[in-house]
C-alpha cells in the first residue's frame, strides 16, 4: 500500500492524462464517514478501484452499500474523509474551487429520478450546462440540436418534462450530461425507475455513448441484469467496502463472495427448479444426473452430442440456464446420462476432462 | 354622518400606496433574507451555521410582535428614517418591518421546495451558487414564490387597516373611524366589500401567474 501511494504521488503530476495509465478514475484507499446524531457511519471504507479509458465499469451492491456515496467522490459531491480520487490523472482534493468547476465539465452525471428542470424545456434543459459556461448561443443551438439528434429526441426540443416519458426523460439527461463533452459520464442509478424494456434501449444509448463518444461510464445499479447487459468490468460492494472486483465474466464465472454469488444468481439460475426436482427424483438409481456449467466455447451442445455418439448412452438436457456475457456464452446445464454402467461412467469421465465444471447431483 | 365618495376614492388610494410601496420594500428585504435562510443551512450550498443561527431568531421575534405594537414601539426608528411619525408615509415603514420577515419565511418556506437533486445536478455541472440560486433555485420555485408574495399582499392589506393609529389613512381606518366609531353601517359594508374584491383580486391574479409559470 505505502509503495503503492507513492507511486501515485509520482506518477500524478507528470502524467499526461491521455496516457491514461493510472486509469481514468482512481480510487486510493477512499473512506468516508458520516456523523449522524452522535453515531459514526462508515459509507465508504478503504476502497481502491480504478476505471479505465473506455471501460463502462459496474458498480452492484444492495442499497446502503455505499456504491452512491463512491460514485459522488468522482465530482466531490461527496468528499471522501481520507484517500485519494484522481480523475484524469488530477487529484480531486488539491484543487482550487474553480478548478474543481472546470473539472466537472468533463464529468456528466445522470440520475435515478433524472433531475430535469421542470420549468424550462428539453432544449433548455440540455443547454444549461453551456449556459453556465457562457457559450456563445450559436454554439448552443448546434451542440444542443446534435445532442437531441443522438438522443432521438429532435421532436421534444419545446416540450416540458412532465410532457415526457421516464425513458424520455432520461435521454434528455444524458444529452444534458454530454453538453459539455465530457470524457467520463456517472451513472446513478439510471435504469432503476424505468420498465424493463426502457431499461433495455437507455441502456443501448448508454452503449452508444461509450463507443460514439469514447467516454467512459461509472454506473452504480442494484440490478445485476444491467452489468449483465453492458459492463465490461464489475465490482461488488458490501457494508462500505469493496468485496469484489474484476471482469463481468470472471466475476459471473466464479463469485467469491456470498453477495456477489446472490447477484449472479438473480440473471444466471443455478439453482434446480422444484419441477426438474421432482423428474430427478423420479429416476433416481436409473441414470446419471450432472450439472454441467460452462463458459465460452465450451458450450454445451457439441459437447453432449459428441458425448452421445462416442459413448453410446442417451443424453437428456433436463434444465439449463445460458445467458451470454460480454459476448460469450455462459450457463449451467444438468444433464440425463443414461445407457449402461461403463459407457455412463467413461462419459462423465470425457466431460471431466473437457473445459467445463461437472458435478454430480445426488438428488 | 356619511362619508362621500371621494372619502372612499383617497382612501382606497392610501391603502394602495402603502401597500404597494411597502410591499416593494418589504419583498427587496425579504427575498434575500429568505434565499439567505435557505442557502446557508445546513448541508445546503452555502452552509453558514453563524449566519444562518444569527438570522433565524431575529426573524421569529419580529414575527411574534403584533403589528399594532410594532407600529408604535418604532416611532423613533419611523422618524429617522422617513422624518416624521405621522402619515402614510409614516405607516410604510413599520409595515415593511413587519413584512419583510413575513416574507423571508415565506421564500424560505417556497424554496426549501425545490427537489434536492436539482441543486446536486447544478453541482455536478459545476455551477457556482450564484447561479444555483438564479438559474435552478429561483427558476424552479417561481410559481410559489409567487404565491407567496401574493400571501405577504394580501397580509399587508390586513395590517394597513391599523396604519390609521399613526394617522396612516386608508380603507381600514376608514371602517374604523366613520364605520364602527361613528355607527355607519352603510360604511363597514362598503369598505368590507371594497376590501374583498381586492384580496380576491390579487389572489386571483397570483393564481394565474403561479399556474402560468408551474406549466400545468
Amino acid at each position: 500500500m505505502g509503495i503503492g501511494a507513492a507511486v501515485w504521488k509520482e506518477q500524478s503530476p507528470a502524467g499526461s492524462p491521455s496516457e491514461a495509465k493510472e486509469g481514468m478514475i482512481a480510487f486510493q484507499q477512499v473512506s468516508k464517514t458520516f456523523e449522524s446524531g452522535g453515531k459514526t457511519v462508515e459509507a465508504l471504507k478503504d476502497v481502491t478501484l480504478t476505471v479505465e479509458k473506455g471501460d463502462i465499469f459496474g458498480v452492484i451492491g444492495f442499497s446502503g452499500a455505499g456504491k452512491s456515496t463512491l460514485l459522488r467522490t468522482v465530482n466531490l459531491l461527496e468528499r471522501p474523509t481520507a484517500g485519494s480520487v484522481i480523475v484524469d490523472g488530477k487529484d480531486l482534493s488539491k484543487l482550487s474551487v474553480k478548478e474543481l468547476r472546470s473539472v466537472k465539465k468533463n464529468i456528466g452525471m445522470i440520475f435515478q429520478q433524472f433531475n430535469l428542470l421542470e420549468t424550462k424545456t428539453v432544449f433548455d434543459n440540455v443547454a444549461m450546462p453551456l449556459v453556465l459556461g457562457d457559450t456563445p448561443k450559436k454554439q448552443i443551438r448546434e451542440r444542443v440540436d446534435e445532442l437531441l439528434s443522438f438522443v432521438g429526441l429532435t421532436d421534444k426540443a419545446g416540450s416540458y418534462p412532465n410532457q415526457l416519458s421516464g425513458g424520455q426523460k432520461q435521454r434528455v439527461g444524458i444529452a444534458r450530461a454530454l453538453a459539455t463533452n465530457p470524457s467520463i459520464l456517472l451513472s446513478d442509478e439510471a435504469t432503476s425507475a424505468l420498465d424493463p424494456q426502457t431499461t433495455e434501449s437507455i441502456l443501448q444509448l448508454l452503449q452508444r455513448v461509450n463507443k460514439e463518444y469514447n467516454i467512459t461510464i461509472l454506473m452504480i445499479t442494484h440490478e445485476m441484469n444491467v452489468i449483465k447487459e453492458i459492463c465490461n468490468r464489475v465490482a461488488v460492494m458490501e457494508h462500505g467496502a469493496v468485496v469484489e472486483q474484476g471482469s463481468v465474466l470472471d466475476v459471473f464465472a466464479n463469485p467469491q463472495t456470498e453477495v456477489a454469488r446472490n447477484f449472479v444468481k438473480s440473471v444466471v439460475r443455478d439453482d434446480i427448479p422444484p419441477s426438474v426436482h421432482k423428474l430427478l427424483a423420479a429416476k433416481r438409481g436409473k441414470s446419471k444426473i450432472i450439472k454441467i456449467h460452462f463458459i465460452g466455447e465450451s458450450t454445451g451442445q457439441p459437447m453432449l452430442s459428441q458425448v452421445a455418439k462416442r459413448f453410446n448412452s442417451d443424453v437428456n438436457v433436463l434444465f439449463g440456464s445460458i445467458t451470454e456475457l460480454a459476448g460469450v456464452p455462459f450457463g449451467n446445464l444438468i444433464v440425463e446420462l443414461a445407457g449402461n454402467e461403463a459407457d455412463i461412467a467413461r462419459a462423465y469421465h470425457y466431460i471431466q476432462q473437457q473445459n467445463v465444471t461437472v458435478k454430480e447431483i445426488v438428488s | 354622518m356619511e362619508v362621500s365618495s371621494e372619502q372612499v376614492f383617497q382612501a382606497l388610494y392610501e391603502t394602495v400606496y402603502m401597500v404597494s410601496v411597502s410591499l416593494v420594500f418589504a419583498t427587496v428585504i425579504g427575498l434575500p433574507l429568505g434565499i439567505l435562510l435557505v442557502v446557508t443551512r445546513k448541508g445546503h450550498i452555502l452552509e453558514n451555521s453563524a449566519i444562518f443561527s444569527a438570522l433565524n431568531p431575529v426573524i421569529n421575534v419580529l414575527r411574534s410582535v403584533p403589528f399594532i405594537i410594532l407600529l408604535v414601539a418604532i416611532i423613533p426608528f419611523t422618524r429617522l428614517v422617513v422624518g416624521t411619525s405621522i402619515g402614510t408615509t409614516a405607516a410604510i415603514v413599520p409595515l415593511v418591518i413587519y413584512t419583510g420577515p413575513y416574507i423571508a419565511r415565506l421564500v424560505e418556506n417556497s424554496l426549501l421546495e425545490i427537489n434536492p437533486g436539482i441543486i446536486e445536478a447544478a453541482e455536478a455541472m459545476g455551477a457556482t451558487p450564484l447561479q444555483i440560486i438564479f438559474r435552478f433555485l429561483i427558476p424552479e420555485t417561481l410559481g410559489s414564490l409567487i404565491l407567496s408574495i401574493t400571501t405577504a399582499t394580501i397580509g399587508l392589506i390586513g395590517a394597513t387597516a391599523m396604519a390609521g393609529a399613526v394617522g396612516g389613512g386608508g380603507i381600514g381606518d376608514l371602517a374604523i373611524t366613520y364605520g364602527y366609531q361613528r355607527f355607519s353601517t352603510i360604511t363597514i359594508v362598503a369598505t368590507v366589500i371594497i376590501l374583498v374584491v381586492l384580496v380576491q383580486g390579487i389572489q386571483s391574479l397570483g393564481n394565474v401567474f403561479a399556474r402560468k409559470i408551474r406549466r400545468n
